[in-house]
């Protein structure tokens, strides 16, 4: 069993990455579970969505506490908040931001992947919403789903434009941190 | 087809494949995205229903029942302070005989105001006469609404059926369910013919005022009705295994129970969560189990005793109140074995997960510890001390 902790402000999209996460999931032939939990219902309040994903259904229905992955819609939210809370030993946290963005230290084996998603999202939808560059960023980073599945959630989500440019955000973001960790691996040897 | 699908958007698919004639709703808060995607479907000509947006939950069970009473199947949904609202006309429809069908996004009650998920709602509703039938994932909500609608429409019967779903953790939670096709729909759920209906042609009153003489018949007959449901409900799903494969006996259903020398009571969503722990705790040796109760009005006090006379220890999980009396699960464990010779040693009761506090396998695992040769009677799990202090 896999888990996600989405971490995001409510209005932000983190029901639709949960919901595209969970879908690209389901085309590999897994059972997810995707849900919200929301605070002060409104928008700008933080929120977490969640993906639960094992080969069997998941039954289990409570919220994510020690998460395998962490993805960090915005990071405005790292400001006295730890988004990082019970990630795993050798968890990994994808965090939308540059590198003014102050990463708390983690642990040996932890991962932190830092991907300009507004940037790209703009760039790229035209609108600095970094959802599914985020997710292309978290393909690259853990390597749990590929690009083809997720351009596919992609296009039974959206249509027209909309659908165009969120495929190469995805595309954008999973380049990024391939040449970040190929760079990353370069350097080590 | 298997397909992945938010628990509300499976409601209004079904919904839709039961091509009820009347949908009413009540659009805003605390409503669901189940009428919002109905609406949709009748607005694109999807649905051929008639869809009566209303000012209020009150009208919304009204348009339905008038609805049902002119003989056509007719479908709401609420939760919440929505459902208390409605509370006058639910008693009125299943009083009336009427086989109308809701969901109940089960959802906290005020005050404070909470708009996350507990049963305080539909549980208060226990005494109106609608047969209550509780899911604990995605794929049950679907099928309980075909199984409801079955069971509510036939002759034998004739009640109203309510649906509840754990409102979030279900309404808002997307996972994989297998969608039926319009076919099998049709093959298991034939068009609704109503035994009596309002017709100007034929004209008959229905409700009228009843006087003492002829009251606790009529109540009387309601009663034994959800008696002679108690035997009916697994027939219809019976019928339902036939058609789509998927067993339930509609009643209860027992989880790693045969050897258990503990065991865990409880409705909807949360039994997945007890689950998952009952395994987690198997896998270390201790011999616990679920007993998931998925009726609960009618209310099966024999299969319950069946299934927990020869179990030591029984711990009941509740997620509502009876202010003021004995948690109203626990207490109708318990009643269920009032008098009989063969019992638990032990009924212990926890009220957990009330107002959307998060249910986790470590709150389900304290309960199992718990469960010692003391009885506990209402026993909050998951409290927080530090909130209940004192100040003025």
């Amino acid at each position: 069993m896999k888990e996600i902790r989405i971490h995001a402000r409510a209005g932000q999209g983190a029901i639709t990455t949960a919901a595209l996460l969970g879908y690209v999931y389901f085309l590999k032939g897994m059972y997810p579970y995707a849900f919200p939990h929301f605070g002060a219902a409104r928008m700008g309040a933080p929120m977490n969505a969640f993906v639960r994903v094992d080969s069997q259904p998941v039954r289990l229905r409570s919220q994510i506490y020690e998460p395998d992955y962490v993805i960090v819609v915005d990071s405005t939210l790292m400001r006295g908040f730890n988004c990082f809370s019970g990630l795993k030993e050798d968890g990994i946290a994808i965090i939308n931001g540059k590198e003014a963005v102050e990463i708390p230290k983690v642990k040996a084996r932890q991962k932190v992947f830092l991907v300009p998603a507004n940037d790209i999202a703009l760039k790229t939808i035209g609108r600095p919403l970094g959802n599914t560059t985020l997710l292309g960023a978290y393909a690259a980073a853990t390597g749990e789903i590929d690009l083809e599945h997720l351009s596919e959630a992609i296009k039974k989500r959206f249509s027209g434009r909309a659908q165009e440019g969120n495929i190469q955000a995805a595309k954008q973001g999973f380049e990024y941190i391939s040449e970040a960790i190929s760079y990353g691996a370069r350097r080590a040897t | 087809m298997k397909e992945f699908l938010e628990g509300s958007r499976v409601v209004a698919e079904i919904v839709k494949l039961c091509k009820p004639g009347v949908i009413s709703a009540y659009p805003i808060t605390p409503q669901t995205h189940i009428v919002e995607e109905l609406a949709q479907f009748v607005a694109s000509g999807e649905s051929d229903a008639q869809f009566v947006n209303v000012e209020s939950e009150h009208s919304a069970a009204s348009v339905v029942l008038g609805g049902s009473a002119s003989g056509v199947r007719v479908y709401t949904a609420t939760s919440s302070q929505g459902l208390f609202y409605m509370a006058e006309v639910l008693f009125n429809i299943a009083g009336l005989r009427l086989p109308v069908l809701m969901t109940c996004a089960n959802r906290a009650i005020s005050a404070p105001i909470n708009i996350w998920n507990d049963q305080q709602d539909s549980v208060s509703l226990r005494d109106s006469g609608w047969i209550q039938l509780y899911a604990e994932d995605i794929q049950e909500v679907a099928d309980l609404h075909l199984i409801g609608y079955r069971i509510a429409e036939d002759k034998s019967m004739m009640l109203p059926v309510m649906i509840c779903m754990d409102g979030f953790t279900l309404t808002h939670g997307i996972e994989t369910a297998d969608m039926p096709s319009q076919e099998l729909v049709n093959k298991f759920l034939p068009a609704y013919k109503p035994l009596y209906k309002l017709d100007v042609e034929n004209p008959i009153t229905m409700g009228p005022l009843v006087d003492p003489d002829y009251y606790m018949e009529a109540r009387y007959a309601v009663q034994q009705t959800l008696r002679e449901a108690i035997k009916f409900i697994p027939k219809v799903t019976a019928e339902f295994s036939k058609v789509f494969g998927r067993d339930y006996n509609g009643l209860i259903e027992g989880y790693r129970i045969n050897d258990a020398e503990r065991v865990i009571v409880a409705m909807g969503s949360v039994c997945g969560t007890v689950k998952e722990t009952v395994d987690a705790l198997r896998a270390k040796g201790k011999k616990v189990g679920l007993l998931k109760i998925m009726s609960y009005r009618p209310f099966p006090y024999e299969e319950i005793y069946a299934a927990l006379k020869g179990i030591p220890r029984v711990a009941v999980l509740d997620r509502a109140l009876s202010l003021g009396s004995y948690a109203p699960l626990a207490a109708e464990v318990k009643a269920a074995f009032f008098g009989k010779k063969k019992k638990p040693a032990v009924i212990s009761s926890f009220v957990v997960g009330l107002g959307g506090r998060d249910i986790t396998k470590d709150s389900i695992k304290e309960v199992f510890s718990l469960l010692t040769a003391k009885e506990r009677v209402g026993e909050f799990i998951d409290l927080k001390p530090e909130l209940l202090k004192e100040e003025y």
